[in-house]
């Protein structure tokens, strides 16, 4: 995001161009929850399906009304170094202004489906046990203490942005901070009972496929949109956003063949997402030659990261940490290398000033350390209210029935209607079910 | 011989698999099933409906064995298929009065003896 880094050049009108394509950018960047929730609700078991899809749908509800009530403030009112003040609290003094050449209310409404998305990845981590409500507690926290500040950092000018770390739209705030908290929030609620002992297989590639293609239009919104403008920026980093997925695709699926002898779908799925993710830090700074490059380079920690990660104790269960953090890290420093001046970046690496990639790197640091803290200290505290993670009982029968009281493929095989007091009493008699026969 | 027949819960089917496989109870049919036992229902609410889902997913286990085996498998399953709640389900043993292997047409204790292990006395 190119925001308040140079109010004093950007003239203070609205442009309605620039305003048509933040409308359309901010509904793009809302199709993205919903796109999580296919994606994740896909790789879960089918007892899980609809716990998994609500840990996305619940973001709505608590960081949505959240970043209004306050999150917003803390990350754009202001510009001290750390966090933002209250100035904007409950959307007081948010209003038709132009904001850049939009409307600073679109501004804020654009950013409300960032801070929503981002909440939504972390679910992944947690499927199939973490409690519903702990997890809604969780993320409505997060998204205060720990989403709202690193926003500031970066796209508020805060430190970050003065020091001149380049994060076009969101490596940094989005995936490293989601995939670090992921990580953390996976090893404190600890792993399924089944992990490492039985196969728990995705229940619905094709709705992995299905949430995959969402996200990949939704995101044109996500990067091209932290143009704030329709303009020259918007379109190098929609070609950008283009680019660097197919190229993730092409080396993942080379990767692929190559260990196992075929290209799987999950694993096409994760390479658009990963190559998503890596080209997100870059997309308004690099050559789209250099995110064809980027998207092939980043592919190949986050292919590895997934491959380690499977063989070890930590049940990041849809693998957040390699997909986000780690293809966030890979974007974040690749941006240090491909950026051009003559691109809309700081010239990097391949431009001669390696220094940038010694920013991004303090970017990089910078994000772990304070999203891994403070997830820790958070989860920490909710856990002395509320227990985070389910019985094992309840993990067995599946998270649908237990949490939601609902099942998402339902058969309707001996559902019996119940009456409410006011109606007649037409409940059958228990006499009227097959009890005997199956036992 | 003996036919055994489990009714059990669908979670606690990869610990009964892998109980029974430990104590080398090989060849066995595996079945969903919905049925009823004592269980209190489930209740289900789909926007204004709550409904009580009486019949439940379970797995049904069918396994022919021979005499010796009989013990061992259905101490295999009770051990492996208990939760202590309503619901985990029924082990049934029944007679059986032959059995014929489909490939070789052998029959009864030779039938139900795995064709890899012989020797094993089944």
């Amino acid at each position: 995001l190119l925001v308040l880094q140079a109010p004093a050049i950007v003239p203070a009108a609205i442009v309605p161009a620039d305003t048509a394509w933040m409308l359309a950018s901010t509904a793009l960047v809302l199709l993205m929850t919903p796109a999580v929730a296919f994606f994740y609700g896909g790789l879960v078991r089918g007892k899980n399906a609809l716990n998994t899809m609500m840990m996305c749908v619940g973001a709505l509800a608590v960081v949505g009304v959240l970043w209004a009530l306050l999150g917003y403030s803390l990350a754009f009112a202001g510009t001290a170094r750390w966090v933002g003040n209250f100035r904007y609290a409950v959307l007081r003094d948010v209003g038709l202004e132009a904001h850049g050449t939009i409307p600073h209310l679109l501004f804020m409404a654009y950013q409300c489906t960032f801070a929503v998305v981002t909440a939504t990845l972390i679910a992944g981590a947690v499927v199939e046990r973490m409690r519903f409500g702990a997890f809604l507690a969780f993320i409505a926290a997060w998204s205060l203490v720990v989403y709202a500040p690193l926003a500031h950092w970066v796209w508020g000018g805060g430190w970050l942005a003065q020091l001149g770390v380049l994060d076009y739209a969101g490596g940094t705030v989005v995936h490293i901070n989601a995939g670090i908290a992921a990580a953390v929030a996976a090893m404190l609620v600890g792993g399924r009972k089944d992990y490492g002992r039985q196969a728990m297989l995705p229940h619905n590639v094709p709705f992995v496929l299905l949430g995959t293609s969402l996200l990949y239009f939704g995101w044109f919104g996500f990067n091209a949109g932290s143009a704030l403008a329709a303009n020259a920026a918007a379109a190098l980093a929609f070609t950008n956003t283009l680019l660097a997925p197919m190229a993730a695709l092409a080396v993942w699926m080379a990767l692929d063949a190559a260990r196992t002898g075929r290209a799987t779908a999950v694993g096409a799925a994760t390479a658009i997402v990963i190559g998503l993710v890596v080209v997100t830090p870059a997309a308004g700074y690099v050559s789209p030659a250099s995110a064809l490059a980027m998207g092939a380079l980043g592919a190949v920690p986050s292919y590895f990261a997934i491959v380690w990660r499977a063989r070890t104790r930590l049940d990041d269960s849809l693998d957040v940490l390699a997909g986000h953090g780690i293809g966030g890290i890979s974007g974040a420093l690749l941006t240090g290398v491909f950026a051009s001046a003559a691109w809309g970046g700081t010239d990097g690496l391949l431009h001669g000033h390696p220094a940038q990639l010694g920013l991004q790197a303090i970017g990089v640091v910078s994000t772990i350390a304070y999203s891994g803290a403070a997830t820790f200290a958070l989860l920490k505290l909710i856990e002395l209210v509320l227990p985070l993670r389910t019985t094992t009982r309840e993990e067995g029968l599946g998270m649908d029935i237990t949490q939601h009281g609902e099942e998402a493929y339902a058969e309707g095989e001996g559902a019996v209607l119940v009456f409410h007091e006011s109606a007649p009493a037409l409940v059958p008699a228990r006499s009227t079910l097959p009890t005997a026969g199956v036992a | 011989m003996k036919l055994i027949v489990a009714i059990i819960r669908p979670e606690k089917l990869n610990d009964v698999l892998e109980r029974l496989y430990r104590a080398e109870v090989r060849g066995l049919t595996v079945s969903r099933v919905v049925g009823h036992g004592g269980e209190t229902e489930q209740v289900e609410t789909y926007r204004g409906m709550t409904v009580k889902v009486e019949l439940h997913e379970k797995v049904r286990l069918e396994i022919g064995v021979s005499e010796p085996f009989v013990e061992v498998t259905v101490g295999a399953i009770l051990a492996s298929a208990r939760t202590g709640e309503v619901g985990d389900g029924k082990v049934f043993v029944l007679p059986v009065e032959s059995v014929y292997r489909i490939r070789t047409g052998e029959r009864d204790q030779a039938a139900v003896t795995p064709a890899e292990a012989d020797a094993a006395e089944r």
